[in-house]
């Protein structure tokens, strides 16, 4: 009898395991498609922020994640509606990476997230301001899966806990059905504006005790038809 | 026992593929919304930030007490004319259910204007812009621009206003509390429709 329930259990383990590696490796899990905007022949915004949190100016989350806010004294999301939550603002820089404006980006863990998709989804906003210029607010879902199987994942098998290497990845998967993200205006030269955006993130370097080492990401905005470019914007095109 | 060994296999394999398509991997904490009819169709929501307990951050130049401590504004002239803050917002029960950016921009390239975006993680961001103005000398009411989740069928205004605390017999009082109250109204949509049935809503 013990044999049949020790058997039972070893199939059960196995059965676990090889399901969780099939998960993992699934070929049918979302890939890193290209962005239609990289595509466009349209006016295109470009906004780009360091993700490493020491390099913003305020990081916030609920204070037990791997990665601490910043500063140090930041008032932390404990409360359990916000505890699954983050929030960023940083300095945004143009296509020449000078400092354009301020931006905001508010992250939560999204519902719709999936492990069997291949999905780890984050339902996130941004709201940025472009000194002399207006504001905006981008609206995203973004996908985390392949950055967790390829860069944090790794980072914990590794024996120094560290990442390195070159990882360059569109984070946004909608809401726009090619997986864009949603723009609208709202002030100086942005007013009325409808339009999409994509993010994309581009990895260096990643720490499991203090998250991302060296990150930086880019929001790309189609901006045809609403506002006049600058020779910033251009020359990042 | 090679049989036994089978079966446990494939169960495993159907338990774990079960568990990971049936098992939510993130449950956000909900609050009740506490939501009012509008007599004139709609409905109104308030929300309030006591100050300073929610305040979380006053981005602005040239700060003697910076808002966390240690906090480093730009010190570039650009953002001379930008001021962020960041909040925890609370219902009217007083639970934190969201955080909020508010953006004053003063320049003269651009009318001044104030902007708030609400996160509420379990139920969605909207994004407001506002006259930097006061409409009557104590509230300032703008427009909902854009909406994501439960606020995107959305359309209608918002106001916010001070309201200083007058209990003095009450030491932990906070200074006061800023409210902001929205006044939403869905729109018809046909794409609205179409998700409500295929998710068997109507």
């Amino acid at each position: 009898m013990i044999r049949y329930v020790a058997g039972l259990l070893s199939g059960i383990l196995l059965g676990m395991f090889a399901a969780a590696t099939l998960l993992y490796f699934n070929p049918l899990a979302s890939r890193n498609p290209l962005s239609p905007l990289s595509v466009t022949n349209n006016e295109i915004l470009s906004v780009g922020y360091s993700a490493v949190p020491t390099d913003s100016i305020l990081y916030t989350n609920d204070g037990e994640s791997r990665i601490k806010p910043y500063p140090e004294k930041v008032r932390e999301l404990w409360e359990a509606p916000i505890r699954q939550s983050e929030v960023l603002v940083t300095v945004v820089t143009d296509s020449r990476n000078n400092p354009a404006g301020i931006g905001i980006k508010f992250s939560s863990d999204s519902e719709k997230s999936r492990v069997i998709n291949g999905e780890a989804l984050v339902d996130s906003a941004w709201h940025i301001h472009l000194v002399e210029r207006g504001s905006l607010f981008v609206e995203q879902t973004e996908n985390y899966w392949n950055f967790l199987r390829q860069i944090v994942l790794p980072a914990y098998w590794s024996s120094a806990n560290h990442w390195k290497g070159l990882w360059n990845g569109n984070m946004t998967v909608g809401p726009g059905a090619l997986g864009t993200a949603s723009v609208s205006g709202g002030t100086g030269e942005f007013a009325g504006l409808e339009s999409e955006a994509v993010e994309a993130v581009s990895a260096s370097a990643y720490s499991v005790s203090q998250g991302p080492v060296a990150m930086d990401g880019r929001l790309t905005i189609d901006v045809t038809g609403n506002v006049e470019l600058t020779a910033s914007d251009v020359a990042g095109r | 026992m090679l049989k036994t060994l089978i079966f446990g296999f494939l169960l495993g394999i159907v338990g774990t593929v079960a568990a990971a398509y049936y098992v939510p991997v993130v449950d956000q904490y909900r609050e009740s919304s506490i939501i009012s009819v509008a007599p004139n169709g709609g409905n109104t929501e308030s929300f309030r930030i006591n100050i300073p307990v929610d305040r979380i951050m006053t981005g602005a130049p040239m700060q003697a007490e910076p808002l966390p401590p240690g906090l480093r504004w730009p010190t570039q002239e650009l953002f001379d004319g930008v001021r962020v803050e960041l909040f925890k917002v609370r219902n009217t029960r007083e639970t934190v259910i969201g955080v909020a950016s508010r953006m004053v921009a003063d320049s003269d390239a651009i009318q001044d204007s104030v902007e708030w975006v609400l996160h509420l993680p379990a139920r969605g961001t909207f994004y407001v812009t506002m006259p930097a103005q006061p409409a009557d000398g104590v509230r300032r009411v703008g427009s909902l621009r854009a909406g994501t989740r439960e606020f995107r069928p959305m359309q209608g205004e918002v106001s916010e206003r001070w309201v200083p605390n007058t209990d003095d017999d009450d030491p932990d009082a906070p200074e006061g509390h800023i409210e902001i109250v929205t006044s939403f109204v869905g729109t018809f949509s046909d794409d609205l429709t179409e998700t409500a049935l295929t998710e068997g809503a109507l």
